[in-house]
């Protein structure tokens, strides 16, 4: 994976910025040229809004067999996060044992390392989501 | 429109082929397709093949003029096309076949579809297979395309109290079905304790909740129902053809526990053949992991949301029950070679209506359905076919 690609990206997985319609208010991460329920109205009507991180989990795995990229970090916690904007995001969960996961469960965006291009190669961050603990 | 008929079907035994390239298993499947049919080469107007990802699994683009040439049909110079949509490349090359003879743009058309997986590690078959999903926003972050289906298999757990046990029994029914087909990747059958105790994958799905990796080509010859009985004595009719498309990402859903795609084609496909879910005598659905089979028949209408699960441990879903869901062993243990599957499952369609199945055989099949979906959901394809 090329450099300039992720470089592309970083605004969205560095700071989770997304858009928002100003006609109906939906909020769409990563960032959408064409709202999906406006449609051609909604062209150059979408600003960026940066998420506020929270959310809770709306669904949940274990990840045991991984890609290469991946493969230190199994088994490891995969999860679709419903954020408090709305939206749901994909993303790992961490700092969490196996025995509290659970749908429903409130976290929060954390900044960490999500990959590298090989070994010594330029190293990718991103968002990843941990308990928000009482 | 025309009707258009199936009036040839042709497929290689589905498994780990290391004794055949992809060129050969695609023709193979074609040649046997246009045996069946009582063709010959020079009758053929146009080639469709549905295939995912050569350029990735042998590292071979422009795979529709290679079956072509391997055909014997260069010198006839056909149109030939490559179809993809991951996992519905077959389904969706079998309805671009259907519309250009519909239309009347061709009259006869050969449809194939191939995939050749075993030429790669496992990693990196996995790794391909993920490309189905967002690259981007999914896989990037860690999400691989066992473990989207886990979440969808977690959720349909949480929102209907589906269980473990019954998504086992999706793996067990198949691989009964399987030890029917000799053309099957496995036809062995396995125990409710084997996909229990297999090792986790991405929980809660284990190595038997998924489909295998598999080496396979299939192919079907399509002709104009008004010409159809010039080659054969049992024309299969395609009664309607149903396609839809959602979000590529799950995330991007309101809904996880169902693919509106597969409602929207069914519906359209229903619409189209002027039946209900009612109608189908039997189906091949998309079982490329167990909890794909438990949304495909809720999603198709057969069962009420939340209930596939338990229907398929009650047995409807078995030969002989209420409706028979892969009775070619499905993706699970007939083998999933990506691009073929969608065309394996017409093939299946076709021998079944043709009373053709040998000790599979559903009694008095009429009417079959095929679903075909790629990637978790954002292509569906929904074939309605029936006895002429």
């Amino acid at each position: 994976m090329t450099t300039a690609r992720f470089w592309r990206e970083n605004a969205s997985r560095y700071n989770m910025i997304g858009v928002q319609c100003t006609i109906c208010g939906k909020v769409h991460f990563p960032p959408r040229s064409v709202c999906p329920t406006c449609h051609r109205k909604s062209i150059g009507k979408l600003v960026p809004l940066k998420l506020k991180g929270e959310g809770e989990v709306f669904t949940y795995t274990v990840v045991h067999e991984a890609p290469s990229q991946f493969e230190m970090q199994k088994p490891y916690v995969m999860a679709i996060i419903r954020m408090k904007e709305g939206v749901m995001v994909t993303g790992q969960l961490i700092d969490v044992e196996a025995s509290e996961l659970a749908i429903g469960m409130k976290v929060k965006a954390t900044m960490r390392k999500l990959g590298s291009d090989g070994p010594g190669g330029v190293i990718h961050y991103g968002y990843k989501f941990a308990p928000v603990r009482q | 429109m025309r009707e258009v008929a199936v009036i040839g079907i042709g497929a290689t035994k589905f498994g780990e082929l290391w004794d055949l390239s992809f060129r050969e298993i695609g023709m193979q499947a074609g040649l046997a397709a246009v045996y069946d049919a009582n063709l010959s080469g020079e009758d053929i107007d146009a080639l469709y093949v549905g295939n995912m990802s050569a350029g990735r699994y042998i590292q071979q683009e422009h795979v529709a003029a290679l079956v072509a040439d391997y055909s014997g049909m260069a010198r006839d110079n056909i149109p030939a096309t490559r179809v993809e949509a991951a996992g519905a490349s077959g389904g969706l090359a079998l309805r671009q076949g259907y519309m250009a003879v519909a239309s009347g743009m061709h009259d006869i058309v050969v449809v194939g579809g191939a995939e050749k997986m075993t030429d790669v590690g496992d990693n990196e078959s996995n790794e391909i297979q993920s490309s189905a999903a967002d690259e981007q926003w999914e896989v990037t972050f860690g999400a691989t395309f066992p473990s989207l289906h886990a979440m969808i298999a977690r959720r349909h757990m949480h929102d209907f109290g589906t269980t473990r046990e019954q998504m086992a029994q999706v793996a067990v029914k198949n691989h009964k079905h399987g030890s029917l087909n000799p053309k099957a990747q496995y036809q062995k059958e396995i125990s409710l304790d084997t996909v229990l105790k297999s090792p986790l994958v991405s929980d809660p799905l284990g190595m038997f909740d998924c489909a295998p990796n598999s080496d396979g080509a299939a192919a079907v010859v399509l002709c104009a129902m008004e010409k159809a009985r010039k080659y054969t004595e049992i024309p299969v009719k395609i009664l309607a053809s149903g396609q839809a498309s959602d979000t590529l990402a799950l995330h991007h859903r309101n809904s996880i526990v169902g693919f509106a795609a597969t409602r929207v084609a069914a519906d359209r496909a229903f619409k189209q053949a002027r039946l209900t879910a009612r109608d189908v005598n039997f189906a091949e659905v998309h079982d490329n992991f167990t909890i794909s089979e438990i949304l495909a028949i809720e999603d198709l209408g057969f069962f009420p949301k939340g209930e596939g699960g338990k229907a398929t441990m009650d047995g409807q879903t078995l030969l002989g029950g209420k409706i028979a869901i892969n009775t070619s062993g499905g993706l699970k243990a007939r083998g999933d070679p990506i691009g073929a599957t969608g065309v394996a499952q017409i093939v299946e369609v076709v021998t079944q209506l043709r009373g053709q199945a040998g000790k599979r055989q559903v009694a008095d099949a009429k009417v079959g359905l095929a679903q075909n979906v790629g990637g978790t959901g954002a292509t569906a394809v929904v074939h309605i076919l029936g006895v002429a």
